[in-house]
């Protein structure tokens, strides 16, 4: 039998920020074309674990990582790997919209035009795929040229969204995306990371565990920096292997 | 593309990291030309003597008289602008209705943005024959009238710096006083001044460094007699002005009168840069102290 | 009298004192503009503004003063903004925690306090010495531009700290570098920040005389300067120049170059507040 094809895979990871142990010897792998969860209390290392994923933690003073994360089987960590190219591969969607102060159009098309893309049609082209991946171009395809600032708070979302898909990533990062976002907006968004994820593999963090239960395949809990379980969503929700995590998903605290 | 960064990240660094040869490039000016003094003219003399004279032909090298002058024209400066900065950021901050505040402030700022020929002008053109009308034997040239109006020149920054120090205060503090029936007045001198003690010394102490510094508004005013007096109805010399002053005649380079500038200047220097590191040591302390 | 009633008379006597502070200093801003107003505006016409200077004080013009001040303006904006800004942008954007950055800290900090005549010392040793540029306008502005650079370092920093981390993530989150991040999202953003800095730094420019005369500018100069190794003089001191003399005409002319001065002075810092305000209420993260 060949052994089983993981996208991401994390080995004895560990991070610190200065003296302070954020993750604690991470082991997981991560499936292809599924959308894998994040759930634990605030503080447990979830985002931190997530911002690993994209390197996105490099900037921050004192960070520093051990241990292995394997996209494709090639470590990110490497010294060959360019930081830039791997966040064309791994796209990042954030807590709160954060559409650039541009036009719509402009958010869309930032990350090629950065890649040094000029083609006019390119351009348009990608920008009008990515905002019909994400069902906003019927609403915005007359006003391309307005301010991003302008739409509402779903709106930007799913821009960010299409921002993301505008660079053709394999992998979308989700932190907490809806967690600014109206229970209309979020129900869209929820839609959209189902059909999305026929295409892309999707790690998104979450505090709301009925959302976890509604678009994750599967679900990783983590508590202080420790990965506590993680299983099939409907395997951790309905027979949960610890008492942590009982007593998370059932409320006792968090 | 890495390359690029690099290079981009260099000279980033290299724009920074000139303010470092700029401060070196400083100490280094004053203290070559000043060593250079020093070998001429003994440092007990230079600072116990109590004649500047350089430019005569018996020469005395005692700073004394231009340092007197200095804090004199500081002194003035300070007891204006103390007791009326330090109202006005009380006021704002525990009176005034904030529409006014919000009028008044970027008024008073005018002051500051003022050019210092201009309130040298203002001080010999206007304040000293208004003073002489009170005062019959003021001189025309005089550290009372400079001192004067450069204290009005610095109450802006007293002010504001003092607001802001006043306004950190936290608020449950201010809230406590009224709780227990104090006035604004008793809330204001009892509390929050006290609380905000260290910001508005660390104000004041800027603005005497200002003061020191301060140039055209003294040269204009004040005078270039260097004198050692605390007479501020007589002419004086501040350090500061003698370095215009020789700056304007024809003295030659490598003289002994051009050195006399440096020497006056590694003076001016010492004591804004130990004023300055003062305010920045006690402003550190306090921050510790609130975070 | 009750003991609360001398307090509460003790407030309300404090709250006249405060308004009449608050007002002492505007009301001498006042009086000062109204006398220099009365004394020089009379005397402005074209003929000041297009005169040499002379020994006669009604034939004397600010000529040479107010275009010696526009080359000074315009060459210590070329040496000092990209100095500025970048020294700004490293600080704020790159640098880390360590040692060496938190001395620079200090360092500019401290050398925002030093007074304008020293770095006129500094100015003459070696721009007009040892680089042999003498009392030139090259050698002003760059003395001017080291002058300014603090004003221009801190307000940069200010500005940057003011963009949003968010923006910044999402702009490396799509693959972008750290400089195409900052060249195209945060100078950008801070763009109208930066802008207030610069013009408050040359308002304080553009009043300095202190250093120029240490350097060795003449109060004189019977010429238009012409390239920026020509000999020049200011409004300031040519405004200092006319204070020194006893004769009351020469008053008259300083008052006059006073309204000339203050005037580029009070527009180029109303164009630093407009600036401000726009940028405040434009962009709400």
């Amino acid at each position: 039998m060949s052994k089983k094809f993981y996208k991401l895979e994390s080995k004895n990871l560990n991070a610190f920020y200065g003296s302070f142990h954020a993750l604690k010897n991470i082991n997981m792998a991560m499936e292809e074309k599924a959308v894998t969860a994040f759930i634990g209390p605030s503080g447990c290392g979830k985002s931190t674990f997530l911002r690993t994923l994209n390197r996105m933690n490099d900037y921050i003073d004192g960070f520093r990582v051990e241990g292995d994360i394997l996209l494709d089987g090639r470590d990110i960590y490497g010294r060959d790997v360019r930081v830039d190219e791997l966040r064309k591969e791994v796209g990042m969607v954030f807590q709160k919209p954060n559409p650039f102060p541009k036009t719509i159009f402009e958010n869309v098309v930032y990350g090629l035009r950065i890649q040094g893309i000029k083609d006019k049609r390119v351009l348009a082209e990608t920008a009008e795929n990515s905002l019909r991946q994400t069902a906003l171009w019927e609403e915005v395809k007359d006003k391309l040229d307005q301010s991003a600032l302008a739409l509402s708070g779903g709106q930007q979302q799913r821009l960010c969204i299409a921002r993301a898909l505008a660079i053709s990533p394999s992998v979308i990062l989700m932190d907490e995306p809806t967690s600014a976002l109206d229970p209309i907006s979020t129900a869209k968004i929820e839609e959209l990371i189902y059909e999305l994820k026929q295409a892309y593999t999707i790690i998104i963090v979450t505090h709301n565990m009925q959302q976890a239960g509604r678009v994750s395949d599967y679900t990783a809990f983590f508590y202080i920096g420790e990965l506590v379980e993680y299983a099939k969503t409907k395997t951790l929700f309905t027979s949960p292997k610890h008492e942590r995590t009982q007593n998370y998903i059932t409320g006792r605290f968090g | 593309m890495r390359v690029q960064e690099r290079i981009i990240e260099g000279l980033l660094r290299l724009s920074a990291v000139i303010t470092i040869f700029i401060t070196a490039a400083i100490i280094w000016v004053l203290l070559s030309e000043s060593i250079s003094f020093f070998s001429e003219v003994s440092i007990i003399d230079f600072l116990t003597d109590k004649q500047w004279t350089p430019l005569f032909a018996e020469k005395h090298f005692g700073i004394l008289p231009l340092v007197a002058g200095t804090f004199l024209t500081t002194a003035i400066a300070i007891a204006v602008a103390l007791p009326i900065g330090l109202t006005i950021a009380i006021y704002l901050n525990e009176y005034a209705p904030a529409r006014f505040k919000k009028t008044v402030k970027p008024l008073l700022e005018i002051l500051a943005t003022i050019p210092t020929v201009v309130y040298g002008f203002f001080a010999l053109t206007v304040v000293t024959p208004f003073l002489q009308t009170i005062i019959p034997n003021l001189a025309g040239f005089n550290a009372l009238s400079a001192g004067m109006v450069m204290g009005v020149m610095i109450i802006p920054m007293i002010s504001s710096l003092s607001e802001d120090a006043i306004s950190a205060v936290p608020r449950s503090l201010r809230e406590a006083a009224y709780g227990m029936g104090s006035t604004r007045l008793q809330t204001a001198f009892g509390v929050m001044v006290p609380a905000a003690s260290s910001g508005i010394v660390v104000s004041v102490i800027l603005a005497i460094s200002r003061a020191v510094g301060e140039t055209m508004l003294v040269a204009i005013a004040a005078g270039q007699q260097p004198r050692l007096t605390l007479d501020p109805t007589v002419p004086i010399e501040t350090i500061t002005t003698y370095i215009v002053q020789v700056s304007l005649g024809d003295v030659p380079h490598g003289s002994l009168e051009y050195r006399t500038i440096f020497a006056a200047g590694i003076t001016l220097f010492v004591f804004t840069f130990a004023l300055n590191n003062l305010s920045f040591w006690i402003k550190k302390k306090y921050q510790e102290k609130y975070d | 009298m009750t003991n609360s009633e001398k307090n509460r008379l003790k407030d309300k006597a404090f709250q006249v004192f405060g308004v009449f502070c608050t007002f002492i200093g505007l009301v001498v801003l006042a009086i000062f503009l109204i006398d220099i107003l009365i004394e020089g505006f009379t005397r402005i016409d074209w003929e000041f503004l297009t005169n040499l200077p002379s020994r006669r004080a009604s034939r004397a013009g600010i000529l040479t003063a107010w275009v010696g001040t526009f080359w000074i303006l315009i060459l210590t904006s070329v040496i000092a903004f990209p100095l500025g800004i970048s020294a700004g942008v490293y600080l704020e954007e790159y640098s880390k925690k360590n040692r060496l950055n938190s001395f620079l800290e200090v360092n500019i900090a401290n050398l925002a306090g030093v007074p304008s005549i020293i770095y006129g010392l500094l100015g003459l040793e070696i721009f007009a010495r040892v680089m042999g540029l003498g009392g030139s306008l090259l050698a002003g502005a760059l003395t001017l531009s080291l002058l300014v650079l603090p004003i221009i370092i801190v307000t940069t920093r200010e500005a940057i700290k003011a963009v949003p981390r968010s923006i910044r993530d999402a702009s490396y989150a799509l693959g972008a570098s750290k400089w195409q991040t900052t060249w195209n999202q945060v100078l950008p953003a801070s763009f109208g920040g930066i802008l207030t800095g610069i013009i408050l730094a040359l308002s304080r420019a553009v009043g300095e005389a202190a250093p120029l005369i240490v350097i060795g500018a003449l109060a004189y100069v019977p010429f238009v300067p012409t390239s920026p190794t020509d000999e020049f003089t200011v409004l300031p001191i040519q405004i200092f120049n006319w204070t020194s003399r006893p004769q009351a005409d020469f008053l008259v002319n300083a008052a006059a170059a006073i309204i000339i001065l203050l005037l580029i002075t009070f527009i180029l810092n109303g164009i630093a507040v407009y600036l401000r305000n726009k940028w405040q209420n434009k962009v709400k993260w």
